[in-house]
């Protein structure tokens, strides 16, 4: 064993580093052209004609935390409505789809108002009004396509076509074949020009489903929505991106355009396109089209700033599932110069069989099926770290606490090994390579930095940041973070189950 | 058992919300554009119709270089001087399909201990560390026919790790104390097992599907991993590797003559052994009826109905495929625009007959719905079904599914790896190498007439098992009025049953 690792650490040191050739900034900036418009919107290109396709990341920088109590889920559910046509795709006669939707709007907000009443409410009134909401409603139906936008994506060549809302942002992504580059660049602009709010409210019904799968009726859903609650008591990341059920019961359209509004001007858009394409030929395209959405003021920043937590915080639910842990500790946000101290004591802690949170849990106390830590839920405001585990058969949540503590105690009272040092490093360079290896991810990653630090280079200094992480920083900041005060402890404790009868007393059909 | 999944939904904590489930299926050749006007230079087009549509550029995938050795093993080599990585995989046929009934598990316990157990020479957990400290990786894993050893380096550290590979492959040695790890971690995902509704409606709806005692559907037990052995880790072990049973695929950043030499050389004196036979599985059709799992921590349903589907080498294949796209392929398809978007039932909707290479797939329809709208689920799917049988399927729509198909096929080879993974499965099947493009061929055929005809031939309602796992009071019916209710007890056996 000792044998191993001194020869490791050798190996390691002689010629380990992993040359970033072909994979460094200079050469990419000979492929990756960057231009704002002049609505503000930030376009970047990047050549890889590896395959006559291509693949985009649309990055708007506005997510669940611009959400404010009421209309909670309501970035989430502007993203699904941006799937559903403009005033040419998705309708058969628009000007009269136009009016009706307007009444939908208005008999939604009558509606509203009475069943929101909190004096006086009358039940048939009530009844009367969502009829005709309703009502309204179904006119409104009449002129739909449905699912036109995708259909055309689709039936064009079209994959991946998807989407997903964050606490920071929002995103909008698929793959096209090289030569539907101005088709993509028509589509793309024109749902952000022009989105139409048809079939809203059905929508609202499937994104209240889609609470049910991911929170409701899923054990780690629930825990996790419980944790980032208690955790955070003023800013915005303690609340759900998919909303609260209320708010899912009565934000409207309206409400939905007025967040469009405020939040998807082009100031507040990167759109990255990575693969077969000439920035020469690109460009004036991706300017013809998303030159067109008209420039609106930045939103404001948020005022909000979550307190420091003076006191340990601690959440359980009892459940008929299997045990689950967490626990979380507020950080500083991305912009923090100990960022990348964060992202060593990640690796440190979680990746691979390494790691310190798997060989103690894991593999030596054999009391965890997995554990591991990291950064959530999000990277613009103050965020956790977070240690994670799943308790094995016959262990309880709580046991998962004192081996947890004891790895951060390691962490704060012992320099980590120059050989597990070093090994971080060199894995962050070499996952660098490997997500370099595809349009989509390159798309993603590229879009994210440039959005994030409004410069794509970051993606590349990062590996800069993370070399210059010594042992005292990592102590440093272990000290600093992992107090108990500033903890919140959330877990899964299993309740004991009902004796159960086999209902049929069939067992397996 | 789908450990690495498992593991994985319990780690990743819930991020963020995608907006559509993700499309499955097949995505395409260039297109000729139709009359299309073409927008002026300097103006946008104000529809997408005008957009003009210029012809792709001429593709031609590179093929990987494929070599037989004496021996029979089989080597893809894929050159790829994008990035400064060596990756490969060593397929070996003869996977958990293959294990005994009373010690279900036995091939993913293998799979876990081949790596972590180490070899002769050093242990799992030496290598754990002079792996990671090269930024490299090497695993194994498995399927129902095959395990897979896979790695990936740098270029420069390839002669420090593929040593590693051939030492696992020649030396593995399974040490206890990794076996009980093991044996103790899948014991933990059993009484997991539970806990999420769609887990459990796939793995219950598998094995009403194919029968619960049938290899592709069957479960680890507490008792069926008790009862695995290091020996019959070893056996395993002996009875599948050899050349004749493996296919390597190797892309990256290296030179192929020296290359292959390096291959011939750590391979080419592998003696040949017994060739594992063709499994031997019989498939019988689902017992029709409405079957019930009680799931009273939840607000959801979710509903599976299944039936025995086909192979891919049915030639009614290719009407499948442009069937399953329009029917509940895509945004654009019939359970997606129907039954989520006008009718707001569903976040998550889709289904199709399912194939497989080697052996009937399962053909599966499954939504999740609120609990006050399950039976109005099951009946929203029973409509679909009834429509797609009827017949009528139009023009516009085979049109559509075909457009999409076939304009997105590039994607199918855009790039070296999946190239070469194409040929790796298509090798190991027994498939031709041209498959990809007779598919595409196949699609191009399919006509109105043909989906209309599978659609009758593939789905019978009637023969289904449809399976509800959820909160039976608060459902909108009961189910007993869709008829006899068989109620599935999943409490997990803590004892192996007596007979």
């Amino acid at each position: 064993m000792k044998t191993v690792r001194t020869l490791a650490a050798v190996v390691c040191f002689a010629f380990l580093i992993p040359a970033l050739h072909g994979q460094d900034i200079a050469s990419f900036e000979k492929r990756i052209t960057v231009k704002k418009l002049p609505n503000g919107l930030t376009v970047l290109i990047m050549e890889r004609p590896e395959a006559p396709v291509f693949s985009f990341y649309t990055r708007v920088d506005a997510g669940s935390a611009q959400e404010v109590p009421g209309i909670t889920g309501l970035a989430h559910m502007f993203e699904h409505m941006a799937f559903k046509g403009t005033h040419e795709i998705g309708t058969t006669n628009w000007p009269a789809e136009k009016v009706a939707l307007e009444k939908v709007e208005q008999a939604y907000a009558a509606y509203l108002k009475e069943n929101l009443k909190e004096t006086g409410r009358d039940p048939k009134k009530v009844a009367e009004l969502e009829k005709e909401w309703q009502d309204a409603v179904a006119k409104a139906d009449d002129y739909v396509v449905p699912n036109q936008f995708g259909e055309i994506v689709e039936s064009q060549g079209g994959v991946g076509l998807n989407a997903s809302t964050d606490r920071d942002e929002t995103t909008y992504f698929y793959s096209f074949p090289q030569n539907r580059l101005e088709l993509w660049a028509y589509l793309e602009s024109e749902r952000f020009l022009q989105p139409v709010m048809r079939q809203f409210y059905k929508e609202r019904d499937v994104v209240y489903e889609e609470r049910r799968m991911s929170v409701d009726s899923s054990p780690q859903g629930r825990l996790l929505e419980q944790f980032l609650g208690t955790a955070y008591i003023a800013h915005p990341y303690g609340r759900p991106p998919v909303g609260w059920p209320s708010d899912l019961r009565s934000f409207s359209a309206t409400d939905a355009m007025n967040f469009f509004h405020k939040y998807y001007v082009p100031a507040n858009i990167v759109v990255a396109v990575v693969g077969d394409v000439k920035a020469a030929e690109a460009m004036p395209i991706l300017e013809k089209y998303f030159g067109r959405i008209p420039a609106g003021p930045a939103p404001e920043p948020l005022r909000v700033k979550e307190p420091p937590q003076e006191a340990l915080r601690a959440v359980t639910i009892r459940d008929k599932s299997q045990p689950l842990y967490v626990e979380g500790y507020h950080r500083p946000n991305f912009r923090d110069p100990d960022d990348a101290v964060y992202d060593v004591l990640a690796d440190l802690l979680s990746k691979g069989r390494t790691s310190r949170l798997y060989r103690s849990l894991v593999r030596d106390k054999r009391i965890a099926l997995a554990a591991q830590g990291g950064s959530f839920p999000g990277a613009k405001y103050p965020s956790l770290f977070y240690f994670f585990a799943a308790p094995t058969q016959g262990h309880t949540a709580e046991e998962m606490a004192k081996p947890i503590h004891e790895e951060i105690e390691r962490l704060k009272t012992q320099d980590v090994s120059d050989e597990e040092l070093q090994s971080i490093k060199t894995r962050a360079k070499a996952d660098l390579i490997r997500g370099l290896s595809n349009d989509q991810g390159l798309a993603f990653q590229l879009g994210e930095y440039q959005a994030l630090y409004g410069d794509w280079r970051e993606l590349f200094r990062q590996i800069d940041e993370i070399e210059k992480v010594t042992k005292a920083d990592i102590r440093r900041v272990a000290k600093t973070t992992f107090r108990e005060e500033n903890r919140t402890v959330a877990i899964i404790d299993t309740a004991a189950p009902k004796p159960t009868a086999p209902a049929s007393g069939k067992g397996e059909q | 058992m789908n450990r690495m999944k498992l593991l994985f939904a319990l780690l990743v904590l819930v991020l963020f919300h995608v907006s559509a489930p993700a499309q499955p299926g097949k995505t395409t050749a260039p297109k000729a554009p139709g009359t299309q006007k073409t927008s002026s230079p300097g103006k946008p087009a104000t529809s997408w119709k005008q957009v003009p549509i210029p012809p792709l550029r001429p593709f031609r995938p590179q093929e990987p270089r494929r070599i037989e050795l004496p021996n029979g093993m089989v080597i893809f080599l894929q050159e790829d001087h994008e990035l400064p990585l060596i990756d490969g995989t060593i397929r070996i046929r003869g996977g958990s399909r293959d294990e005994p009934a009373d010690k279900v598990g036995m091939v993913a316990i293998y799979a876990d201990v081949w790596r972590t157990g180490g070899t002769k020479s050093k242990t799992g957990d030496e290598l754990d560390d002079f792996l990671e400290a090269h930024a490299a990786r090497v695993e194994a894993t498995e399927n129902a026919d095959s395990t897979f050893l896979s790695w990936s380096s740098l270029k420069e550290n390839f002669e420090q790790v593929f040593p590693v590979v051939l030492d696992l492959l020649e030396h593995p040695e399974f040490r206890q104390d990794k076996i009980d790890l093991t044996k103790q971690q899948f014991a933990s995902l059993i009484s997991r097992r539970n806990d999420d509704l769609d887990e459990i409606a796939a793995r219950e709806s598998t094995k009403l599907a194919y029968g619960a005692h049938n290899p592709f559907a069957r479960t680890a037990e507490y008792y069926t991993i008790a009862a695995v052995t290091r020996d019959d880790l070893l056996q395993f072990h002996q009875r599948t590797i050899a050349p004749n049973n493996m296919i390597l695929g190797i892309a990256g950043d290296f030179d192929p003559a020296a290359m292959e030499q390096r291959l011939r050389q750590a391979f080419g004196g592998m003696p040949r052994g017994t060739p594992i036979p063709p499994a031997q599985i019989t498939f019988k059709e689902p017992v029709p009826g409405i079957y019930f799992v009680e799931k009273d921590d939840v607000n959801q349903s979710v509903i599976h109905m299944v039936d025995l589907g086909t192979e891919r080498r049915n030639p009614d294949y290719y009407a499948i495929e442009v069937m399953n796209l329009l029917f509940g392929g895509g945004f654009s398809s019939r359970l997606f625009a129907n039954i989520r978007s006008r009718q707001g039932l569903a976040y998550s909707v889709g289904g199709g007959v399912g194939t497989a290479f080697d052996h009937p797939g399962i053909t599966r329809l499954a939504m999740g719905t609120k609990s006050g709208s399950t039976a109005a689920g099951i009946e929203a799917l029973r409509k679909e079904m009834a429509d797609l049988i009827k017949g009528g399927v139009t023009e516009v729509e085979i049109k559509k599914a075909k457009d999409s198909i076939l304009n997105s096929f590039i994607f199918e080879f855009d790039s070296k790896e999946k190239v070469l993974a194409e040929r790796m499965r298509y090798e190991f099947y027994g498939y031709p190498p041209d498959f990809l493009e007779r598919y595409r061929a196949g699609i191009e055929k399919v006509t109105p007439a043909d989906v209309d005809r599978v659609a009758a031939k593939y789905i019978h309602p009637e023969k289904m098992a449809v399976l509800v796992v959820g909160n039976a009071k608060d459902f909108d019916r009961e189910l007993a009025t869709f008829g006899k209710v068989t109620t599935i007890d999943i409490t997990i056996p803590q004892k192996k049953p007596e007979k």
